[in-house]
């Protein structure tokens, strides 16, 4: 292929990439998505001047530039456009699928990649060992494999909740909370891969398919009513993107399907956990393709006794993202080369102006982005950051 | 230019290695292989100079299990030609009965360059560059990070230890251990790997039966095993200084 064929197939390619792709053709180039981009300023290219080259037919400048890289797939720009154009998963994606092809991609993100092809989890550990953690849970946690029953939940644990060390530490919370509800559940171990969501909002996707054809086959092989995840991303994928690739399956957040059994769980938060509590919304669980949970992580923590909830400026469909999505959990020398900050670490310094003692999450890439943002940020002192699942287990004692 | 890579498999320390019963192998149950780093150096290498001035890229692999989808990234990236090769390889063999087996493959592709991985994690006879470049009757370097072509020879800086680099020409052909290529390894979408499936064509060449002769015998193969050899030293710095003189002393090294 010339390049001159490449580049106009690229304009091509970008609007048929989603159904409602010609939208951009709409564009005013009135700027809203490039000035609510948390990282617009260090980019070479903005979504509206992206959108500009393109209708110029200047496309082998985007191709020479990285900062599309820069982009973590939060939505804010697709969530703002007043043309209502899909510019994260048309446009930005589509540019970095076509870098992608051309190899060319950063280090730090490549091996997540790569890891994510050859062992099915970003942080390269051994598939065999994805239920490892269990061995440390409080409670038992059957694996489908082992027990061959039906189950009522599913439950996807995600990459972090499997493998990350601070992140088990929710899955275990998880499984007490299972236990203590008396829900039927069982987890799919090793037969378990990474969900997709950051491969494919990082253009990867054509492993996107790849994994979701490995998660839809383990989910064919049981009998469940629904699938229950504590990944926020998994949950994006799960119920967005997996339909496309021939996956149909209830699936339900934790924090969804915690909050619709309230009554149930109130009685069992007998410890007060006292504190001031904010709660930071995953873009997973808000503007993603308008997923919009919004009040049922603030169900629960209004539950717990001695909370006392308190918002940050940027709050709900206006959150600001940690910075993990569509890969840029993976390009943080990436990003502070070019950008000189963090948005993990812009969120916490909110959450002090809040006057929070904890930072409440619901998604797995925050607790420990969160944490590492906390400790360079001198205000934020002893601020704790836990997942919602965490402070529930709390509640419930011993 | 007709460049040769010469790519193995060796165990992905991912997964647990575990002794095999016989004691002198590692147990292929849960053995998952995959590419040798610095052969996927030398890959990277290859398709670098083919970009640079024009050449046709050869991969050349032993047949073990997983060498297919090694094969086809090597083309996805650009690699024209996916040789295998088939014999005995099932097990695992040495290093001096795979460069055996490679060198009368290569020969007949009448390389002008050789590129392989400088060491692997398996190499318990040797590394198989120096043993090719003696079968294929063709000089050798290694420990190479730089490749230069030109008319008839090949420039390349090689790396000492210390941080010194060594610019050396070599004749061609010729046969080059590369430590890394200029740019680490290029990444490989899944849909290009998978075009390159359809695509790209396996060639094979059947090897005659392995001589592994003139390699190492193993003895004992064993997981690293707690000596209980050290002793600690207590005390302030000077003190510990004094008495680690004294053992010095005593051990004749000082």
């Amino acid at each position: 292929m010339t390049d001159a064929v490449q580049e106009h197939a690229f304009y091509d390619k970008v609007l048929t990439a989603t159904p409602d792709s010609e939208r951009l053709k709409r564009c005013l180039q009135c700027g809203s998505c490039s000035g609510i981009c948390p990282f617009g300023y260090a980019m070479d290219y903005p979504p509206h001047k992206l959108i500009a080259m393109l209708r110029a037919d200047r496309i082998a400048p985007l191709f020479k530039s990285e900062t599309v890289w820069l982009c973590m797939a939060c939505y804010a720009c697709t969530s703002i456009c007043p043309a209502q154009i899909p510019v994260t998963a048309a446009l930005l994606a589509t540019l970095k699928t076509e870098l992608l092809l051309m190899g060319k991609v950063p280090a730090e993100l490549q091996k997540a990649l790569e890891n994510s092809q050859r062992y099915g989890n970003t942080l390269g550990e051994s598939p065999r060992k994805r239920a490892a953690w269990t061995k440390d849970s409080p409670v038992p946690v059957p694996v489908l494999a082992q027990t061959k029953a039906p189950v009522d939940v599913l439950w996807f644990v995600g990459d972090y909740g499997s493998y990350h060390p601070r992140v088990q530490s929710v899955s275990r919370a998880m499984a007490k909370i299972f236990q203590a509800l008396g829900v039927n559940f069982g987890i799919l171990g090793p037969e378990e891969g990474s969900d997709g969501d950051i491969q494919c909002l990082a253009g990867e996707r054509g492993l996107f398919e790849l994994l979701a054809q490995k998660n839809g086959k383990a989910f064919g092989k049981y009998k469940f009513k629904e699938v229950v995840t504590t990944d926020a991303h998994a949950y994006n994928a799960f119920k967005n993107m997996y339909p496309r690739e021939g996956y149909h399956f209830a699936v339900k957040h934790h924090t969804q399907f915690l909050a619709e059994r309230l009554d149930q769980l109130k009685p069992l938060l007998r410890r007060e956990v006292k504190s001031r509590v904010t709660y930071h919304d995953p873009c997973c669980l808000g503007r993603i393709n308008d997923n919009n949970i919004y009040e049922e992580p603030r169900q629960l923590l209004q539950a717990i006794p001695g909370v006392e909830i308190v918002e940050m400026t940027h709050n709900r469909a206006n959150t600001i993202c940690c910075g993990a999505g569509g890969g840029g959990n993976w390009l943080d020398g990436f990003v502070w080369e070019r950008a000189r900050g963090r948005t993990s670490e812009w969120r916490v310094k909110e959450a002090v102006a809040a006057g929070a003692e904890v930072l409440a999450v619901a998604c797995p890439y925050e607790t420990p982005r969160f944490e590492d943002a906390v400790k360079t940020i001198q205000e934020a002192g002893q601020m704790q950051v836990k997942d919602i699942a965490e402070l529930l287990a709390e509640a419930m004692g011993d | 230019m007709n460049i040769v890579v010469l790519v193995k498999l060796v165990p992905d320390l991912v997964e647990e290695l575990a002794i095999d019963a016989n004691g002198v192998s590692l147990d292929p149950t849960y053995l998952r292989l995959i590419i040798n780093e610095s052969d996927d150096h030398a890959v990277e290498q290859g398709i670098l100079l083919k970009e640079r001035g024009g050449a046709t890229v050869s991969v050349v692999a032993p047949d073990m299990e997983g060498i297919d989808d090694v094969l086809y990234a090597a083309a996805a990236k650009g690699v024209d030609r996916l040789i295998k090769l088939a014999g005995d390889f099932g097990d695992g063999v040495n290093n001096h009965a795979l460069a055996r087996a490679a060198a009368s493959a290569i020969r007949e592709l009448q390389p002008d360059l050789v590129l392989t991985g400088v060491q692997a994690t398996n190499d318990l006879d040797g590394s198989v560059g120096p043993l090719l470049a003696e079968y294929l009757g063709m000089p050798y370097v290694g420990y190479v990070a730089g490749v230069t072509l030109s008319a008839g020879k090949v420039v390349v800086h090689k790396e000492y230890p210390g941080g010194l680099i060594g610019e050396m020409a070599a004749t061609l052909p010729a046969v080059l251990g590369v430590q890394a290529a200029e740019q680490p390894p290029r990444y490989v979408a899944v849909s290009k790997v998978r075009q390159a499936m359809k695509s790209s064509s396996l060639e094979e060449q059947a090897v005659a039966e392995l001589d592994s002769s003139g390699s190492v015998a193993v003895s004992r193969m064993f997981q690293p095993e707690a000596a209980g050899r050290a002793t600690m030293l207590e005390g302030d710095v000077e003190t510990v200084a004094a008495r680690l003189v004294e053992i010095f002393k005593e051990a004749g090294v000082l």
